[in-house]
């Protein structure tokens, strides 16, 4: 008893204080914690799976094994992470410069409208090389995109429109814009959808290949994953080593420095949110000619823009970073569709998020346990 | 009450210990920087002492031990004999100190009353604020820091601010107070403000540290000095009475340092930036330039002296295209610079050194070497088609790092974490090198040791006789007084006259009358009424 009181009285006089962290963490400190959160979010998800009646190292092994299990899978969560790759390089450009793109969604749906464009006016007969049709269907991609990143970067730099609003809206937009096309004049058959693309305006796979590599029958992998990594190792350069870059990074740390410098914020503005468009956008393209082959609103306007913004956010905007965060995030997402009850996986990645998001604060504030006894 | 009786403890009544403070072997190390070696520092009760050292060499990083931000690696610390351990500022204001930080940590959009109680456990919630102004005003009144509780932050001047700081440790039971570089801000007048309360509260028991590279304050207000030089102390707490000037610089920099450089005659040449009829409105909209009109020819030093606050700012942004003409023109050479672009001045030679270092003269996260391209990254050989030569960028900001002394371990560090001096050192660094035709120079010598200053006022020199103009923007009077061929002086965005700067010692008449134009009277008026006096 007199034990147990002891220790109650002993609690008592023991706080937990928050501080900011004032000198630099060492260099090793910000991955080890990312490591940890991540097998935290694992720890944590594991006990929900087993509170609602599963066996936690089953579902992970299943996990694992439905998005990396063999090469059929491995191509399956590729493709997934094709889309969200482009959009995280297109939020990163922008948070780069601190500008809050959060119209990534809308960017991506209307680069794929502009792509499908090329397609479904028929300006083109379908039998046209696919020499031609690709980089087209990419240039109308990525301008649809970019027309979307210019409308709130023109609110911004003209009238100082908060341009997290006015891109979030733009995504509204955006669906009831698609949807409007594929229900009225593009539809196939009543359906809401459009008639399937000519086989020459599909990006092609590694499946396309199957007749002389017999192994690479089935994979669905498509040339999306060579711009995303084109595209990446570009912004790579771009940020950090080109003049325009520099200026982003000015821009983004201190505005007034910018200014100093010679650099035009409002110019800049506008391009920083025409390119993250256009990244988008082509995302967008690639979608569709890749893997949908059609245009259809639910597979299009599936949140990639928004996992996007994560997946930017993890890799601390870093673009090579972004290449392997995202194919974390595809995997995670295949693996929801493959198993059942497909909450699971969602679970989990919304749990891994809190803690990556939640580990940050560790970056910038330390955690301490005081005796407010022995102050007194 | 709890406290148990301690045995064998015959003494009930300890005598006063000799020191409040008492830092004993500290030792800080960052990585690549010993920034404090072995220091120890002594604080008697009711004094002010003075801490002094050259940029970098350690003041601010002991303070911050004191205050608890940062852990020494080793070293104790006694406060009134006893010894403690400090893991956050709040365990420091426990203690009874409390850092005052030379930029302001306050919420611009609440009262003074608001800002003082902010972050206490109690009151936790304020439900009475009324109750809590006439305490604050009593407290005010008790050490002669008047300001009213009921007034919004952004409605006060910078000195009034320092005063809610002040307050605000006051309140927390501060009996320890630490000031780096208080005076750095303060327009003359308010410096006075200053020092009269800082001698009110140590009349009252408490004790104060303050850092200043200002000698003349130091030995106006400090009983004692400790001098720090590269992180070791070289003077320990001797009284500042007697003290010279040149003496303390000594202690400081280990060498003589020379107050007034000698100027060397330089044949005067065309006129560079003629500035006609300037008018301009400041952040607010409201007019800071009513009609400016100055020139500055090749090869001289044109000072322009006035109070803080009465359009200087404003007149160097707008000849460096920061800030819109409203009226008016200025020419570079013969071209029109106003309303154009800030490219436009930056490539016909213009050297701009902002006032404010940290929020305008550079990005803080950025290394080094982003810092130092800043105003030169579109030019070639820096950056060709619009690519950035990162290996030549690095190579030249280590030159910069070598011929300016930038005390940095690597030049891929971010400016954030460089001493307050070093940081000045990188914007002079990257202004000065690029040998420009004209330069505006604002408060270049803020924040500098009495070693860099020399250094500074040396470079400024030396490209005057390299035939440059340039604008010196000083709130420093000896500085101009030293430096200017000329001065125009600035009073409500007007300018109340010009003199002409001798060599040899100023004659105190010539002051006089700067000091009159600074306050309001056209040279003129002064010249009618002196003539009326010999008359
Ligand atoms: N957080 C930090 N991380 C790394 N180095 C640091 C840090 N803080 C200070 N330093 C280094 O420690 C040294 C001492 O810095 P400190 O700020 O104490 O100088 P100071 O005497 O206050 O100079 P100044 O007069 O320029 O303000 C400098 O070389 C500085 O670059
Ligand atoms: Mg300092």
């Amino acid at each position: 008893m007199a034990e147990k009181t002891k220790l109650f009285t002993r609690i008592k006089f023991y706080r937990i204080r928050i501080e900011p962290r004032l000198s630099e963490p060492p260099a090793w400190y910000p991955p080890l914690i990312s490591v940890g959160a991540l097998i935290l979010a694992l720890i944590l998800g594991g006990i929900l799976i087993k509170l609602a009646g599963g066996d936690p190292i089953r579902s992970y092994a299943h996990i694992a094994k439905a998005s990396f299990g063999n090469i059929g899978v491995i191509s399956d969560t590729i493709v997934k992470a094709t889309p969200i790759l482009m959009t995280a390089l297109a939020c990163s450009i922008a948070f780069r410069m601190k500008l809050w793109n959060i119209g990534a969604e809308g960017q991506f749906i209307m680069g794929a409208f502009g792509a499908s464009a090329i397609v479904l006016t028929k300006v083109l007969p379908p039998e046209t090389s696919r020499w031609v049709f690709i980089p087209l269907m990419m240039l109308a991609g990525m301008a649809g995109g970019a027309i979307w990143g210019f409308i709130p970067g023109y609110l911004k730099a003209k009238f100082n429109v908060n341009e997290i609003i006015s891109s979030l809206m733009l995504n509204y937009i955006a669906v009831a814009w698609v949807n409007f096309w594929i229900f009225a004049v593009w539809t196939e058959a009543g359906f809401q959808m459009s008639p399937k693309f000519p086989l020459n305006a599909w990006l092609p796979r590694l499946t396309d290949y199957a007749q002389n590599i017999p192994a690479l029958s089935g994979l669905t992998t498509h040339m999306g994953l060579l711009f995303g990594i084109l595209a990446a190792v570009i912004l790579w350069l771009v940020v950090f080593r080109s003049c325009w870059g520099y200026e982003i990074r000015l821009i983004g740390d201190n505005p007034q420095a910018a200014r100093y410098a010679g650099v035009n914020i409002a110019k800049n503005t506008l391009l920083v949110m025409m390119l993250s468009g256009a990244l988008a956008g082509l995302g967008g393209m690639s979608e569709v000619s890749g893997m949908v082959h059609r245009l259809q609103t639910a597979p299009i306007a599936a949140g990639y823009g928004f996992t996007g913004i994560i997946v930017a956010w993890l890799s601390k905007l870093n673009p090579l970073a972004i290449i392997f965060v995202s194919i974390l995030f595809g995997a995670l997402i295949l693996a929801g569709r493959e198993i059942q009850p497909s909450g699971v996986p969602k679970m989990i990645q919304g749990i891994i998020l809190v803690c990556l998001i939640a580990s940050d604060f560790l970056l910038r504030y330390r955690v301490r346990i005081v005796n407010t006894a022995e102050e007194k | 009450m709890a406290q148990p009786n301690l045995p064998n403890n015959p003494d009930p009544s300890p005598a006063q210990p000799p020191f409040v403070v008492e830092m004993r072997g500290i030792v800080k190390r960052f990585p690549g920087v010993l920034a404090n070696d072995h220091v120890d520092f002594e604080l008697r009760p009711g004094e002010i002492h003075a801490l002094l050292g050259e940029n970098g060499a350690g003041k601010s990083t002991l303070m911050n031990v004191l205050a608890g931000l940062y852990r020494q690696d080793s070293g104790v610390i006694k406060i009134n004999g006893v010894p403690v351990t400090f893991s956050s500022p709040r365990d420091a204001i426990n203690a009874g100190i409390g850092m005052i930080h030379q930029h302001f940590m306050l919420v611009p959009s609440q009262t003074v009353t608001e800002n003082i109680l902010l972050g206490l456990d109690n009151p936790r919630f304020i439900l009475n604020l009324s109750r809590y102004d006439s305490k604050i005003a009593e407290l005010g009144k008790q050490f002669g820091l008047e300001v009213d509780p009921r007034a919004k932050i952004w409605q006060l001047s910078v000195g009034e601010q320092q005063r809610v700081e002040i307050l605000k440790m006051l309140y927390r039971g501060a009996n320890v107070l630490i000031m780096d570089e208080p005076t750095a801000v303060l327009a003359p007048q308010e410096i006075e403000g200053l020092f009269s309360i800082l001698r009110s509260m140590t009349a009252q028991g408490k004790s104060i540290i303050f850092i200043s590279h200002k000698l003349n304050e130091i030995t106006a207000i400090a009983d004692r000095v400790t001098v720090l030089r590269r992180g070791k102390v070289t003077a320990a707490g001797q009284p500042a009475r007697g003290l010279t000037r040149q003496q303390l610089a000594n202690l400081m920099v280990g060498r003589d340092v020379i107050f007034n450089l000698e100027k060397k005659p330089v044949q005067r040449g065309e006129v560079v930036l003629d500035i006609q009829d300037v008018h301009a409105d400041n952040d607010k909209g409201l007019p800071a330039l009513r009609g400016v009109s100055i020139n500055v020819c090749a090869g001289e030093i044109v000072g322009l002296a006035g109070v803080a606050g009465n359009g200087q700012r404003e007149l160097s942004q707008v000849i460096t295209g920061l800030r819109k003409c409203k009226q008016g023109r200025i020419y570079l050479n013969g071209e029109t610079v106003s309303n154009r672009s800030v490219i436009f001045g930056i490539q016909r030679g213009m050297a701009y050194i902002p006032e404010d270092r940290t929020h305008v003269g550079t990005a803080p996260n950025l290394s080094v070497t982003d810092n130092v391209i800043m105003r030169k990254y579109r030019q070639s050989p820096i950056s060709q088609y619009g690519l950035l030569n990162m290996p030549l960028a690095v190579k030249y900001a280590n030159e910069l790092k070598q011929a300016y002394d930038i005390i940095v371990p690597h030049v891929s560090t971010p400016v954030r974490l460089l001493s307050g001096g070093n940081l000045q050192r990188v914007i002079l660094a990257r202004e000065i090198s690029g040998q420009p035709q004209f330069m505006v120079a604002v408060q270049p010598t803020r924040g500098l040791d009495v070693g860099a200053i020399e250094g500074v006022h040396r470079l400024l020199l030396a490209q005057r006789e390299a035939g440059a103009a340039i604008l010196l923007i000083s709130e420093e009077l000896e500085e101009l007084l030293s430096l200017s061929d000329r001065i125009y002086v600035i009073y409500e965005g007007k300018i109340m006259g010009e003199v002409k700067i001798e060599p040899g010692e100023p004659d105190p008449g010539l002051i006089e009358t700067i000091g009159l134009m600074m306050t309001g009277t056209p040279l003129e008026q002064i010249e009618q009424q002196g003539v009326r006096v010999h008359g």
